[in-house]
């Protein structure tokens, strides 16, 4: 204890720190001061959790197009914890936001921001567009296809206003309106190398004017002794801290963050929208068509922030009493119901995803990489109850197939698919029984693991696509030629409709394609079709 | 009272600050410091005919393997010091020194693997004969089928 207090005291004499922090903890606060008044503190929390998950993040990152999805799909998928440190990433943005604005409510509601505290609040303004700023550029670094299409849309609104425009595209390093390589790299930079600093030093300038000016006392302040900062405050202060924090490592935890498909700028069937938080301004916008657009999408906005960034020049009013604030608690109030409207419509109005939002995540089971003659082979296998003499994973009438591949020569193969036993024969026929000899001597160990549980729907699709020889022309799981187009992932561009309508007249649905017809009955359309659409990219 | 009640604030302060540290500090450490999970598990790769090789000479052998780099899988060109004890068994060592992880060779004349770094000799079984380094030459795991020879992804260290 005494070899503590004299390494204390040494630090305080070279340093100060001792005397620094208790000047902090000691302050005087109001004797008004309370629970309505924690929020701040919580912001700042928020925001320091986020720096930590953030660097955390980076330290698995590679921040470049394409790379970037699979270094987070590894971070959360393949690292102990991954998830759950993505998971405080993502939602402790979403939770800030929420504090930020309830701290700025606060603010509002009680006149905080009047004579002499007009510059705290502008620079608390500046805080809550830098934090949206994070959500925004934030929004892309995943590059899943909601990364992708969101910010598409982003883009193009910052692309609205006249003359500065494409000047204010060029700076998102999406000239022309794509998106690519220089606006991830804008975008990243933006959020882990501009936005940080920035906020620190508002951050900084914020508390020191909070200091400045003292707690905002109301009028019977004036007649009661002050309080000190510690510990009565900073206990409320970390209780609410706690509670927002507790709420954090819950969603977390119970809550996953999606991720979709890699983003694919070829993709035409996504339907981009924005984190929840900016909802109510794509609402906003379906009603301002045409000319009006600019007023929706720039103007509005703009006029709005103005407000919000002059409120202590508009409103010189001596009121800071809750009481007699009705004009404050009407405009927060109507603020507050046609943010949710919006955003309720929003919800509303958009359709579902065409894609699962956990698609990224999705485990791929192996016979869903396994090639499709393979695949097929299985089904050949089963059709004949080759399964009957042998038994898969244990010895039977004949040898276990998956212990090791046949040694038997072609042609003794042949004939014994054709007659596994005096008195039986099979109804398999010549392409079927070549496909099962090369299955059982040269298949590898994705065929064993997709062997007994491949789901039958999927064996018979693989079966129609071998029998129609759709490998002639196109690629799948690695195997086929490249005529037409690879069909792995065809799912992301194309849904079920357009696949049945394709495969019966393909030049109505692709014009200029080669590909003759198909005259499937309904069942083979029916699993074909279901085939493909499951086997990923 | 007063006094019974500012040491309960500050416990709870510092109750509280403490576990969200924790809460924090857990997650962070099990994500830094465990292991991946590799879904990924690379395969033994064919790097040359066991016939090729002479009993008792080592051989460089080049071959391309994957290998899993935290997000990518890359296909690169790798090597390793292939020995022929007998007719049905062989050593690969990794073709890195032991000590700081310089190149060493096969020197005929001396019929040691030296390192030109900072001179440390090896046997053919890889043993440190001498210089600086702190154990045997590290090994593939090999297999041998139908008269290939095999290298694997793991690396066994003596």
């Amino acid at each position: 204890m005494k070899t503590l207090r004299s390494v204390i005291d040494w630090l305080e004499d070279r340093t100060g720190v001792e005397s620094a922090i208790n000047h902090f903890l000691y302050e005087d606060v109001p004797a008004s001061a309370g629970w309505h008044q924690v929020l701040g503190s919580v912001a700042m929390f928020a925001f320091l959790t986020q720096v930590f998950t953030g660097i955390l993040l980076a330290l698995n990152y590679a921040p470049t197009p394409g790379e970037a999805y699979d270094s987070l799909r590894y971070i959360v998928t393949e690292l102990t914890a991954g998830q759950m440190i993505r998971g405080l990433h993502h939602w402790g943005a979403s939770l800030m936001i929420i504090v930020v604005v309830l701290h700025m409510g606060q603010v509002f509601l009680w006149g905080a921001y009047k004579k002499p505290r007009e510059a705290t609040w502008m620079v608390g303004a500046v805080l809550l567009l830098v934090t949206l700023a994070y959500g925004l550029t934030g929004y892309l670094l995943p590059w899943d296809n909601r990364a992708y299409w969101g910010t598409v849309v982003t883009t193009q609104i910052a692309a609205l206003p006249p003359v500065a425009g494409p000047y204010v595209l060029r700076l998102l390093g999406s000239d022309g309106g794509s998106i690519g390589a220089v606006t991830f790299a804008r975008f990243y930079a933006a959020h882990v190398l501009l936005l940080p600093p920035l906020t620190m030093l508002l951050i900084a300038i914020h508390v020191f004017l909070v200091r400045r000016h003292g707690v905002t006392p109301i009028e019977t302040d004036l007649l009661v002794p002050k309080k000190k900062f510690y510990p009565e405050q900073v206990f409320k202060d970390t209780v609410a801290t706690f509670i927002w924090f507790a709420i954090l490592v819950t969603m977390a935890i119970a809550v996953r963050v999606p991720l979709g498909h890699v983003a694919d700028p070829t993709d035409t069937s996504y339907i981009p929208r924005p984190e929840w938080y900016f909802l109510f301004l794509f609402q906003m916008l379906k009603a301002f068509q045409g000319p009006l657009e600019l007023v929706g999408a720039v103007i509005l906005p703009t006029l709005a922030i103005v407000a919000l960034f002059l409120a202590p020049f508009i409103d010189r009013g001596k009121a800071v009493r809750l009481r007699e604030r009705t004009g404050a608690i009407a405009l927060v109030v109507l603020a507050v119901l046609g943010w949710s409207a919006l955003t309720a419509r929003a919800i509303a109005t958009t359709p579902p995803s065409t894609e699962s939002a956990d698609a990224g995540l999705a485990q791929v089971e192996a016979w869903q990489e396994l090639p499709p003659d393979q695949l097929a082979a299985i089904g050949f296998f089963r059709k004949d109850n080759c399964g009957n003499c042998h038994a898969l994973g244990k010895s039977g009438a004949g040898p276990d197939l998956t212990r090791a591949v046949s040694q038997r020569p072609a042609d003794w193969l042949l004939q014994h698919f054709k007659q596994p036993a005096p008195n039986v024969s099979t109804q398999l026929k010549g392409s079927e029984l070549r496909g099962l000899a090369n299955f059982v001597t040269k298949r590898g160990d994705l065929a064993v693991k997709a062997w007994s549980g491949a789901p039958q729907a999927a064996v018979e699709g693989a079966m129609i696509y071998q029998a129609n020889q759709c490998g002639a022309c196109h690629k799948l799981n690695a195997v086929g030629m490249t005529t037409g187009p690879p069909l792995n992932g065809v799912a992301d561009h194309h849904n079920r409709e357009w696949l049945e309508g394709h495969f019966a007249d393909p030049q109505k649905f692709s014009p200029g394609s080669t590909m003759p017809a198909y005259k499937l009955s309904s069942r083979d359309l029916d699993r074909l079709t279901s085939y493909i659409m499951e086997i990923p990219k | 009272m007063e006094s019974t009640r500012r040491s309960f604030y500050s416990a709870v302060i510092a109750g509280l600050g403490a576990l969200m540290t924790a809460a924090l500090a857990a997650p962070a450490a099990a994500y830094l410091l465990f292991k991946p999970r590799s879904q990924k598990q690379s395969d033994y790769v064919p790097v040359a005919d066991l016939s090729q090789i002479a009993v008792g000479k080592p051989e460089e052998v080049v071959f391309r393997r994957t290998r899993v780099d935290g997000w990518r899988v890359v296909n690169e060109k790798s090597t390793a010091w292939v020995v022929r004890k007998d007719d049905q068994h062989v050593v690969a060592f990794t073709p890195q020194c032991t000590h700081l992880g310089c190149a060493y060779h096969w020197d005929d004349k001396e019929n040691n693997f030296l390192c030109p770094c900072h001179t440390s000799t090896f046997s053919i079984d890889g043993k440190v004969l001498s210089g600086p380094a702190p154990r045997p030459l590290d090994r593939y795991v090999t297999k041998i089928d139908q008269g290939k020879i095999l290298i694997g992804s793991e690396i066994l260290r003596a």
